[in-house]
């Protein structure tokens, strides 16, 4: 104990070198990712004392800091928009853009309920489009094999990622939703209040589903494909996100690294080694990794330097991570 | 004479009702006073258990995780390998240097405005303006700070411009204590000291301060444990999540042997510490946030109780 004490101390008063310090910031949801990473790299690195800081003042707050040249990485678990770009282009920051994960959302009813086993994207919109508010509250409403019961809905409040891209996959524009639903920022309470009400039905993002799997049930996704085909029920895990059948729940999350920043050792080692160790770290943390193809090819375009966003300014929903990573970059 | 005997008879009657009134309504009285004390302690039992509930609930689940090592470890990824290192050295900084900020602009603003401000228009805006800041969000300083303090005056997002922040927070808390610790000095005692040819300041400096010490240190430590839980302002001026190494050390083997480079390090509070743990989905995280909880009421009940035990000792060395 004393010698805890003592260590601690030891530990309070001495005096780190001036360290090079790689400054990330941004979503809450890619987070944990940047934590697992810059744990490791540090004690990878530690004999050149690389330093890793990270925040979570969301994608938007983010980004603002990072177009201002005040941060090296930006974490984001969506595309930069539009205004973002222009706010870059106008103080010279130029970026280059480097999906890291998948992160899906789960559509999840309680584990007793045994009336429903898949939805499709269809039925979703049905019951959370914003023509629904007031009007759509049971369950037969929405498909007439379902009970005549009170249809509870749970979804992520409107600040989060999750909220956005769940409704641009499933109403067809980001932010339109209903707004008469059990509505949290904290993904917790969307599993307590799912898994306390035999009527609930609500989404959230995997990392949550996969740690309360006996709590909730989660189900399959029947979707339909450009040409108008209806696609088999898909369950969400590992593998059916991994290689993309999980759709249209599934996404990108993104780092954006500044070009500027890139000139100094430890910010271009720091993404060097988040590219290297995402197979193994991402899972570790409950996200889905991308295919090992997608990693080499980000490293790739890490290397050149390949600069801009590969999106126009907005999410786009249902395209493979191999298509998007070759295509053509716009800045 | 049956007059007489009738109206002592009739005097009697009505001083009997009289009383009677008066002893019905003396019960009634009592009856009311009563049920005011009884609502009084449901009122006081209600609010204490309710503190109780939760810290009991916090400290089952908190408890068996704190450790040694949960004090020296930094975040991870690992629940059980995380640790409030960086987050309470964070704390511990940030409040220090706000202690600095508050205490003599508070202090020294209460001794003015009690001792030698005019009582004229300007000082009552001055003194209605302090009550409205007492009273204004944590958001809106975070945002000014942000503004001010980050942007305007470079001072980045450190430790310098966080403890400015929480110091300008509980400023108005600082400074009414302080007035009101010296109001509690009696005139006589000042009237004694001018009469002994003391100057205004000298009385100040030698019975006024030392006599109301106890009173300004009390509101000091309660203004500063309710900065310890602050969050919203802190993550606005761009405290961090994840930090894994400390603020430079403030003392070193090479001259001049003080650095003050640690008020511009990158930090972390145990508040923010714990959110991040409440918000993510594995429970064992969840644990981590009810210890940090723990370790964070403890602190502010410690700094409550040490308020207390020197507003005891204050007066019981007070000798008038």
């Amino acid at each position: 104990m004393i010698k805890n004490i003592a260590l601690l101390f030891v530990c309070v008063l001495a005096r780190p070198s001036l360290a090079q310090v790689v400054v990330v910031d941004g979503s809450s949801t890619v987070y944990p990712i940047t934590e697992a990473v810059a744990e490791e790299f540090q004690n990878e690195f530690r004999a050149k004392k690389y330093k890793v800081v990270v925040g979570t003042k969301g994608t938007g707050g983010g980004f603002k800091r990072f177009c201002r040249g005040e941060t090296d990485v930006q974490d984001a678990s969506r595309p930069i928009l539009k205004e973002e770009i222009e706010s870059c282009k106008k103080s010279g920051v130029k970026f280059i853009e480097l999906p890291i994960a998948y992160d899906a959302t789960v559509v999840a009813v309680h584990p007793k309920n045994d009336w429903i086993h898949e939805i499709t994207v269809e039925e979703l919109k049905k019951m959370w489009e914003p023509a629904a508010q007031g009007k759509i509250k049971r369950w037969n409403q929405v498909n007439a094999k379902w009970p005549d019961q009170d249809l509870k809905l749970f979804g992520a409040g409107s600040d989060s990622g999750t909220f956005d891209y769940f409704t641009e996959a499933v109403v067809g524009k980001a932010k339109a939703s209903r707004g008469d639903y059990t509505a949290s920022e904290d993904d917790n309470t969307l599993v307590q209040g799912i898994s306390k009400d035999k009527n609930a039905i609500g989404y959230l993002p995997m990392a949550y589903f996969m740690e309360n799997k006996s709590r909730l049930k989660a189900l399959a996704i029947v979707s339909v494909d450009k040409k108008g085909k209806v696609l088999p029920a898909v369950l969400p895990g590992r593998e059916t996100v991994e290689n993309g059948t999980y759709a249209p729940l599934s996404r990108p999350i993104f780092i954006y690294v500044s070009q500027k920043s890139l000139s100094k050792p430890e910010v271009k080692e720091f993404t060097n080694f988040f590219l290297k160790n995402a197979s193994t770290l991402v899972p570790s943390v409950q996200y889905v990794p991308l295919p090992a193809k997608a990693y080499e090819m980000a490293t790739k375009n890490l290397h050149n330097e390949k600069l801009g966003t590969m999106f126009s300014g907005h999410s786009e929903v249902g395209l493979k991570i191999e298509e998007l990573l070759a295509k053509e970059t716009k800045f | 004479m049956e007059d007489i005997m009738s109206n002592a008879q009739t005097k009697i009657m009505r001083e009997t009702v009289r009383e009677m009134d008066l002893t019905a309504n003396l019960k009634w009285r009592r009856t009311k006073d009563f049920l005011f004390a009884v609502t009084g302690l449901m009122t006081l039992l209600f609010a204490i258990c309710v503190l109780l509930a939760l810290f009991i609930d916090l400290a089952m689940t908190g408890v068996p995780r704190i450790s040694a090592e949960f004090f020296m470890n930094f975040p991870s990824r690992f629940p059980e390998k995380a640790g409030i290192l960086s987050a309470w050295v964070g704390s511990l900084a940030v409040m220090i240097t706000t202690a600095f900020v508050a205490i003599p602009v508070g202090v020294a603003a209460g001794i003015y405005l009690e001792e030698y401000a005019p009582k004229n228009i300007f000082t009552k805006i001055i003194e209605l303006n302090i009550i409205n800041l007492a009273g204004v969000p944590s958001i809106t300083f975070g945002l000014m700070a942000l503004g001010l303090f980050v942007y305007k005056l470079k001072f980045g997002q450190s430790i310098l411009t966080a403890g400015m922040t929480l110091g300008l927070l509980v400023l108005p808390i600082v400074i009414v204590t302080t007035r009101e610790a010296i109001r509690t000095i009696p005139n006589s005692i000042r009237e004694a000291s001018y009469g002994l040819g003391a100057s205004h300041w000298q009385t100040i400096q030698h019975h006024v301060l030392p006599y109301s010490s106890g009173g300004i240190l009390t509101g000091v430590i309660i203004s500063l444990s309710r900065a310890i839980g602050e969050t919203a302002p802190l993550i606005t001026v761009g405290a961090l999540t994840f930090i894994a190494f400390l603020p430079t050390a403030p003392v070193s083997d090479v001259f001049p042997f003080v650095s003050f480079q640690w008020l511009h390090d990158a930090f972390t509070v145990m508040p923010i510490q714990m959110f991040n743990w409440v918000s993510r989905p594995q429970t064992e995280f969840h644990v981590n946030a009810a210890a940090t909880g723990t370790v964070l009421l403890i602190m502010t009940l410690l700094m409550n109780g040490i308020a207390i035990f020197i507003r005891y000792r204050f007066r019981r060395r007070m000798k008038w």
